[in-house]
């Protein structure tokens, strides 16, 4: 599973990488994902329906994730008021 | 006699304000417009355009890799993305009631897909407040999956968060009339070309 977060000026960033079935990696990617909640960032988990269309969740906790998943991202939360920009 | 102490320390203070301000606002002005050449000076030296579209090139793979192959294929032609609403009665569907247009940087466009009535602007950003190299924007692609998932996972909770307004306050209606016709059009197309590969087939 990788932990991925977006961020101006870079593209996404990988936070962690590691298998959930190991104890000690899983581990560090629990700790990665509580520090990221706590940032104040949103967890989305993208995945592929049964009908073949992509989609996404957002996730609060670790446990949420699923354990198949191969990827977590993180990125900012919304925020009301895109800036003004000229039409 | 604290009353006189007081009146005397209040007169005291309006003359020393009145003696000051001749030069004291000037200063201030000064002193701001220094302020304000510092922070243009700090953001034009964190702008690097190699950055920014290397950024972007990493964002578009991101969201490549996320979103349907049709939806990807929308977004590379066309420059937005639309997504069904889920809230309707037929949600995820073309019969969906209502329908989204992502745009990067620019609030989320709700029409109704059946007759091309633009119904709301949602105004929504993802700002990150860590700024590396002094600005909060994510790359352009970045901020369209951003808007993807928040809408496919929760929209309900993404549209709490925007700020709505009637079409035309931040995107002419008239551009979004127009990319409604490319989309639709794009569609036609696409479907034509598969037409003729499985009649080819």
């Amino acid at each position: 599973m990788k932990l991925l977060r977006m961020k101006p000026g870079h593209g996404e960033i990988l936070l962690a990488e590691g298998d959930v079935e190991v104890h000690e990696e899983e581990q560090r990617l629990i700790e990665a994902f509580r520090h990221e909640l706590d940032a104040g960032m949103w967890a989305a988990v993208p995945s592929e329906h049964t009908d073949g269309r992509r989609r996404a969740e957002l996730v609060k906790r670790f446990s949420d994730v699923p354990r198949d998943a191969e990827r977590v991202i993180f990125f900012p939360r919304a925020a009301g008021g895109a800036p003004r920009t000229a039409r | 006699m604290l009353l006189a102490l007081g009146t005397a320390a209040v007169v005291l203070v309006v003359l020393l304000w009145e003696l000051a301000r001749p030069r004291a606002l000037p200063a201030l002005v000064r002193l701001r417009a220094r302020l304000q050449l510092r922070s243009r000076e700090a953001a034009q030296i964190g702008y690097d355009p190699g950055r920014e579209r290397r950024a972007e090139q990493r964002a578009r793979e991101l969201l490549r890799s996320c979103v349907d192959r049709e939806d990807w294929a929308m977004y590379r032609d066309l420059g937005f993305l639309r997504v069904w609403g889920g809230l309707g009665e037929r949600a995820h569907a073309a019969g969906a009631s209502y329908a989204y247009l992502i745009y990067p940087h620019r609030p989320l466009v709700a029409y109704v897909p059946q007759t091309g009535a633009l119904l709301n602007e949602y105004c929504v950003a993802f700002p990150d407040h860590t700024r590396p190299y002094g600005s909060a924007r994510l790359p352009d692609s970045d901020d369209v999956l951003a808007k993807w998932m928040a809408l496919h996972a929760d929209e309900r909770r993404l549209i709490e968060e925007a700020n709505m307004h009637l079409p035309g306050r931040q995107i002419d209606p008239e551009r979004v009339r127009r990319d409604l016709v490319r989309l639709s059009r794009w569609e036609r197309e696409r479907s034509d070309g598969a037409t003729d590969i499985v009649r080819a087939a």
